[in-house]
């Protein structure tokens, strides 16, 4: 079994990810997404052959040995030689040590299939959020609100570019959609009919802030069963610092108690963004790395589907992450995780959302190589109807693909298309060794853009976080099981 | 039964290279900040 391992072709640190968490010693095959629990003598068995290849030696048993011994770990041949056989075992059944697929590139036909849109409603909010991507709604240009004529261009748009698929989505986004309600409720009766009369449907979401959902637009949300995210940032003290009113006043009190009459209206929304589904979404930055408690907060509150992300910020805005800071979110994540499991099945237990892994129905590798689609899958629209690879982008002329009022409104800039087509994990240097890459799928593009100026390098504080995330969610995956007794075998 | 380690999860990810890519599933967004979907916690539609 050791000859593949001296053979410099397999990395075993790429490829089979072990770690610590909590109690356990975890590791996971990448290339086969198996997961295992080890007994601490196999863990740091598997590190020294990490080791042992990292320094460009021999990988034999009498190597391993000698790295265990210097490490006080006085494991004996025999039990070495266990350990390798039971390795040999898995090596051969094809959950461990197993090899890359070849690399199957997704394809795409010439023209785009476009199946989402993010739809930018309103440029305008009615709060001043301090690490807000858009510059507090007006995303650098003027402070402006999508007409009727523009929306239904940009439904067609979707419909006519969604070829032979039937399920479109479509995404009410802003600044604050709400601001513009009376042109949401046009566009999704617009829509409604439009979609039926190809054979085809809409799913509508709509993100805001929470302010204007009022019970009649609560109402609304419901009836027609559109998918809200709604942004809430946690302790009053922690939301507020970064949420409020143009006149400085915290926005906690206000969203709070509509957010929590929301959330309760759907009880059973899935932790996966299926069917008709809330979020509440918080931002997490430099002045909150224990962020848990933030989550836990938001639990208390009744409020069950809690999605808490990193900021992504300019290295000198004061809310930026610093140095020091990841080791402390790292132990936020692990509290979390713990959490987590200790109110499972309990009062105020919760859904985190980077904690849902669905090992048993997760996307094929050709969706984890490829990631979000973003520039000709998924497209964003301006309320002046310029076409843009997603939300983030908005207002960044490099990056414009086209417009609504072009002559031909669905011809979109080949050049744009192909940069983030080919912007996937094979063509990222860092992506490629990493353990973490069919989860991640690269990251961001905005942020990768963002910090690196490229498509195809990363944003590593990213990548870091990620794979703490990772870490701790295939943690929780294995005590779900283990507390089902039930091992999983999806071969 | 092996005395060192214990499989939770048997899977055969890299087969859904000649399996998958029918491009039905839901947009995902990488930072979250939009579906609050990214890839890693996607399921498939098919």
């Amino acid at each position: 079994m050791l000859d593949l391992l001296s053979n410099n072709e397999y990395s075993v640190k790429k490829n089979v990810h072990s770690y610590r968490q909590g109690d356990l010693f975890i590791a996971h095959d990448v290339n086969s997404g198996s997961l295992h629990i080890l007994d601490e003598d196999t863990y740091e068995v598997l590190k020294a052959v990490e080791e042992l290849q990292e320094a460009s030696k021999q990988v034999n048993e009498e190597g391993i040995r000698q790295l265990l011994w210097q490490s006080g770990n006085q494991l004996t041949v025999e039990e070495l030689s266990e350990i390798v056989g039971e390795l040999g075992e898995l090596r051969q059944q094809g959950t461990l040590f197993s090899r890359e697929a070849d690399q199957v590139l997704p394809t795409y036909p010439e023209k785009p299939i476009v199946k989402a849109i993010c739809l930018h409603v309103a440029h305008d909010c009615n709060l001043r959020c301090k690490y807000c991507f858009a510059e507090t709604g007006a995303f650098g240009g003027s402070r402006s609100m999508m007409d009727l004529e523009t929306g239904k261009k940009g439904i067609d748009f979707v419909l006519d570019l969604s070829g032979h698929r039937n399920h479109c989505e479509v995404d009410f986004f802003g600044g604050e959609p709400l601001l513009n309600f009376g042109l949401i409720r046009s566009l999704v009766e617009y829509g409604r009919k439009a979609a039926a009369d190809r054979d085809k449907t809409i799913k509508f979401t709509l993100t805001t802030n929470g302010i204007l959902l009022n019970d009649k637009i609560q109402e609304y949300l419901e009836q027609e069963d559109i998918s809200v995210v709604l942004s809430l940032d946690g302790r009053p003290e922690v939301h507020d610092r970064m949420r409020p009113f143009s006149d400085g006043r915290g926005s906690y009190a206000k969203v709070t108690p509509l957010i929590k009459q929301f959330a309760a209206k759907r009880p059973e929304s899935s932790p996966y963004a299926l069917g008709t589904y809330y979020y509440v979404r918080g931002t997490y930055t430099h002045f909150n790395p224990d962020f848990d408690q933030d989550v836990l907060h938001m639990a208390d509150l009744g409020i069950n589907q809690i999605s808490v992300e990193p900021v992504v910020a300019s290295p000198e805005a004061p809310y930026a992450f610093q140095e020091g800071d990841l080791e402390k979110i790292c132990e936020a994540y692990d509290r979390l995780g713990e959490e987590y499991l200790s109110r499972r099945g309990q009062d105020k237990e919760f859904n985190f959302f980077h904690f849902n892994v669905a090992l048993d129905q997760g996307p094929c590798m050709i969706k984890r190589l490829s990631g979000c689609g973003a520039g000709h899958e998924y497209v964003a629209i301006s309320p002046e109807g310029d076409l843009y690879p997603c939300h983030q982008f908005v207002g960044q002329e490099d990056y414009k693909l086209g417009s609504l009022y072009a002559e031909n409104p669905n011809q979109l800039k080949e050049e744009i298309v192909k940069s983030f087509r080919s912007a996937h994990i094979y063509k990222k240097p860092l992506c490629r060794e990493c353990w973490a890459r069919f989860a991640c799928s690269g990251g961001c593009h905005a942020a990768n853009v963002s910090f690196t100026k490229s498509l195809t390098d990363v944003y590593t504080l990213g990548c870091e976080l990620q794979k703490k995330r990772l870490e701790v969610a295939l943690y929780l995956k294995i005590k779900e099981i283990q507390h089902n007794h039930n091992p999983l075998s999806l071969v | 039964m092996a005395k060192h380690i214990q499989t939770i999860v048997k899977a055969n990810l890299s087969s859904t290279v000649k399996t998958g890519g029918c491009g039905k599933c839901q947009t995902s967004c990488q930072s979250a900040c939009k579906t609050s979907c990214t890839v890693g916690n996607q399921v498939c539609v098919k």
